[in-house]
This record gives structure tokens, C-alpha cells and sequence, in this order.
């Protein structure tokens, strides 16, 4: 085949490889939406994460205006700390409050910002330190149960007190007792 | 009597697993000396861009119809699963990621190995056969830059382009079928899919897994050629080699970098 047909195929074959790649950014990946130009890192506590991952959004608003950077272990505290890295164009201010979501049910979980009204707005570094832990579900089903047992139902607390007097009867009469006496 | 069978398998065993080491070990010094010629052989470029003329424009038949056919049964299949949880907008999602992060690359290298790595194999097998590459030494031309590392190269570029053209089409016969013939949302599907593909960890990670399948398929099928006995039986031996021995790499290797890139 002739020297330049073939180059021109090749040529062919490698922009059409770059145009999918391309396409496969633009279209398919997040590169055009996750791209926050500069950003700035402020850190936020947390007494639980839940799910939280590293590069989940954080929003305000209901709009993507950052991402959770490094998430780490806080040994002194015994809290998580969560760096957030949020786009320079939008400031928020000091006080502003940081609330861990979930999308949906099963959604992903995600950082939601509630701006406050201080005057200062916050800079790289800075530390939001007003946070809401993460909703647990064991915790919140735990929560439900307990604030069904004392309804006041006096049914309920009966059955509940006497449940528990003869867990504690079964477990004080152990068969070395017995023996003893 | 049985002590003798025992020895004689035992025997047969050890030179097996010392012909193995022999192979791969003559197949690093090939990879070496390749990359070593590199440079020889890239002051001619043109050899190089006439092998991805043939590894790469020529397979991109096959592997678009394929790509179209994975990414239109994907979605198929991703439907029928993800409706009985009432989440059939993710369907973009699951295409896109199947495609880009595993049979992108995977298949795609699976095909290159039929396709093109067993041509690469017999090319080379029948030079040796009919004393090409000795008379090219004898002219005191080095084989290996002349005719190996050319090549490899061109191997190692087509792959990638293949593997994200496979991809795209993939994604694109998804859509086919989930949008227009199944009646899924269009914007939710682009957006959910774009919401989850991260350019970094998903389609830069699917383009490094085919780069690294392009060296070792490519690099296979060169050293099967080279090392082959130069008789018709042994040109076709090393051909049927090639494929087994490429395609087992390839799903090893897919194993190894998951795991690598999961774990990152």
C-alpha cells in the first residue's frame, strides 16, 4: 500500500482514539463537573463519619461546591477529622454548619454546608466547628425502640420489667449456686 | 516397577518447569534488548507507524462491532437486573463502569491477541523459517530493532487508542438500547453516569490497564515468533501459544492491577 495511505490511516486511527478519549472524559467522566478550579481546605470534626468517603461532595445548597478530601483519625479526641477542599469562588462564613447527608435511602453520603450569618468568612485552613455526625441507622432504630418501650404503655413496661426480672433470675441461679446452697 | 513411572514423571515434571523458567527468562532478555534497540528503531518511525497500520487500523473492524454488541447486551442484561430494584437510571452508570474500568481493556485485549497477536507470531515464526532475520544479521542489520522492536511498539500504542474506542462504541450501544429502546430517561442517564465515572480513578486507570495489556499481549506474541522451531508445525504451535499464553496473561494481569487499583 502507498506510504501515505497508510499514514493517513494511522493518522485516522490515533484521533479517533483521542476524540474517545475525549469523549469518554466529557461525556462519560466527571472531569468537566468535578474540576473546581483553585479551591481552599478548611477542616470540619466529626464524633462519626458513617459512610463518608474521601472525594464525596460537598454541597450547599443543594449544588456540588466541593469535595472531601482526606478523612482522618483524630487519636486525642477520638474524632474524625475531615478536610474539605470547597471552590475559592464561593466563601462561606465562620460559623457556618457542616451536616453529613445521605442521598437518598441507600444513597452516597455527602457533606451538606448551612451558611450562618457571621461577618468573617472562612480561609484555607480554618476549622468549621459546628458539625452534625452522621445519621447511623442502628443507632436511630435502637433510638425508635427505646422511645417505644417507655411510651408510657403500661402493657409495654410490664411486659418489659418482667422479661428482664427473669433474664435476671436465669442468670443469678447459675448451677454452682445451687450446689453451693 | 512403579518407582520407575514415579521417576520418570518426576523427571518429566522438573524439565517441564525448567523449560518454563527457560522460556520466561528468554523472553525478559527479548523485552530487554527490545527496549535497548528502541531508540535504534525510532529513528525510522515509518516502520513503526506501518506495524500500527496493521496491529491497529486493521483490528479496529473487529473490535468496534464487538464493543457495539458488548455495550447493547450490557445494557440488556444491566436493565433486566437493576428494574426489579426500581433503579433502572442507573443503567448508565453500570455500562459505563463495566466497560471503562474491566471489558474495555480486558476484551479488547483478548481480541488483539487473536487478531493481531497471532499474525505478529506466524510473520515473525515464517521469517526465522525462511532465514530472514539471519540474513538480516548477516547484512549486519539487528533483527530485533529492525523487525521486533517496531513492533512492540506499535503494540503498545494501538492498544490504549483500541481500548478507549472499544469503550466509547461500547457506551454508545448501551445508550442505543437503554434510551431509545427501552425507554430509559435520557438525562438520567448521562448525568448519573457522569455523577459516578471519575475521570482519574476510572477511565485514566481503564487507559493504564490497556497500555500494560499492550506490552505483554504484543510482547508475547514477538517472543513465540522469535523463539519458534523454524518448521510449519512449529510456526503453528507458536501461533495457538500465543493465544493461550497471551490471554491467560492478560486475565492475570486484569486480576493484579485491580486489586492494586481497588486497594489505591
Amino acid at each position: 500500500m502507498e506510504r501515505t495511505t497508510i499514514d493517513l490511516w494511522v493518522g485516522i486511527f490515533v484521533a479517533l482514539g483521542l476524540a474517545a478519549l475525549l469523549g469518554l472524559a466529557m461525556k462519560v467522566g466527571n472531569l468537566t463537573t468535578s474540576s473546581i478550579g483553585e479551591t481552599y481546605i478548611v477542616t470540619a470534626n466529626f464524633e462519626n463519619i458513617g459512610g463518608l468517603k474521601p472525594r464525596a461532595p460537598v454541597k450547599s445548597a443543594g449544588v456540588v461546591v466541593g469535595r472531601v478530601g482526606e478523612i482522618n483519625f483524630d487519636p486525642k479526641t477520638y474524632e474524625a477529622v475531615v478536610s474539605l477542599s470547597i471552590d475559592k469562588r464561593y466563601n462561606f462564613p465562620k460559623d457556618t454548619f457542616a451536616n453529613i447527608y445521605t442521598a437518598g435511602l441507600l444513597g452516597e453520603q455527602y457533606i451538606g454546608l448551612e451558611a450562618g450569618g457571621d461577618e468573617t468568612n472562612l480561609k484555607n485552613g480554618d476549622k468549621i466547628s459546628q458539625t452534625q455526625d452522621a445519621v447511623v441507622l442502628e443507632k436511630l432504630i435502637s433510638q425508635f425502640l427505646y422511645s417505644k418501650a417507655t411510651e408510657g404503655d403500661d402493657k409495654a413496661s410490664k411486659t418489659a420489667s418482667t422479661s428482664t426480672e427473669t433474664g435476671g433470675d436465669a442468670l443469678d441461679a447459675s448451677p454452682l449456686d445451687k450446689i453451693g446452697k | 516397577m512403579v518407582l520407575h513411572k514415579i521417576k520418570r514423571l518426576l523427571t518429566k515434571l522438573g524439565a517441564g518447569c525448567v523449560n518454563k523458567i527457560w522460556r520466561l527468562g528468554a523472553g525478559g532478555r527479548l523485552f530487554w534488548l527490545t527496549l535497548l534497540s528502541s531508540g535504534e528503531s525510532f529513528r525510522r518511525f515509518r516502520l513503526t507507524i506501518r506495524e500500527v497500520y496493521f496491529t491497529g487500523v486493521l483490528s479496529l473492524i473487529i473490535i468496534l462491532v464487538s464493543a457495539f454488541f458488548v455495550g447493547m447486551v450490557l445494557a440488556l442484561q444491566g436493565y433486566h437486573t437493576l428494574q426489579k430494584y426500581g433503579s433502572s437510571e442507573a443503567i448508565g452508570v453500570l455500562v459505563a463502569l463495566a466497560l471503562v474500568r474491566e471489558l474495555g481493556p480486558v476484551v479488547t485485549a483478548l481480541l488483539f491477541a487473536g487478531r493481531a497477536g497471532t499474525a505478529i507470531t506466524a510473520e515473525i515464526g515464517l521469517m526465522k523459517a525462511t532465514e530472514q532475520l539471519s540474513a538480516m544479521e548477516m547484512m549486519a542489520v539487528s533483527p530485533i530493532a529492525r523487525v521486533i522492536a517496531p513492533r512492540f511498539w506499535a503494540g503498545v500504542i494501538a492498544m490504549p487508542v483500541l481500548a478507549t474506542l472499544f469503550s466509547m462504541v461500547g457506551i454508545l450501544g448501551g445508550y442505543l438500547v437503554a434510551v431509545p429502546l427501552i425507554g430509559v430517561d435520557e438525562g438520567a442517564f448521562w448525568s448519573q453516569m457522569q455523577a459516578n465515572v471519575d475521570w482519574e480513578y476510572d477511565i485514566l486507570n481503564g487507559v493504564l490497564k490497556s497500555v500494560v495489556f499492550g506490552v505483554a499481549c504484543t510482547m508475547i506474541a514477538l517472543f513465540e515468533g522469535y523463539d519458534a522451531p523454524p518448521t510449519a508445525e512449529g510456526v503453528s504451535r507458536a501461533t495457538t501459544r500465543t493465544v493461550v499464553t497471551s490471554s491467560l496473561a492478560v486475565l492475570g494481569l486484569d486480576f493484579i492491577l485491580t486489586s492494586f487499583m481497588i486497594a489505591m
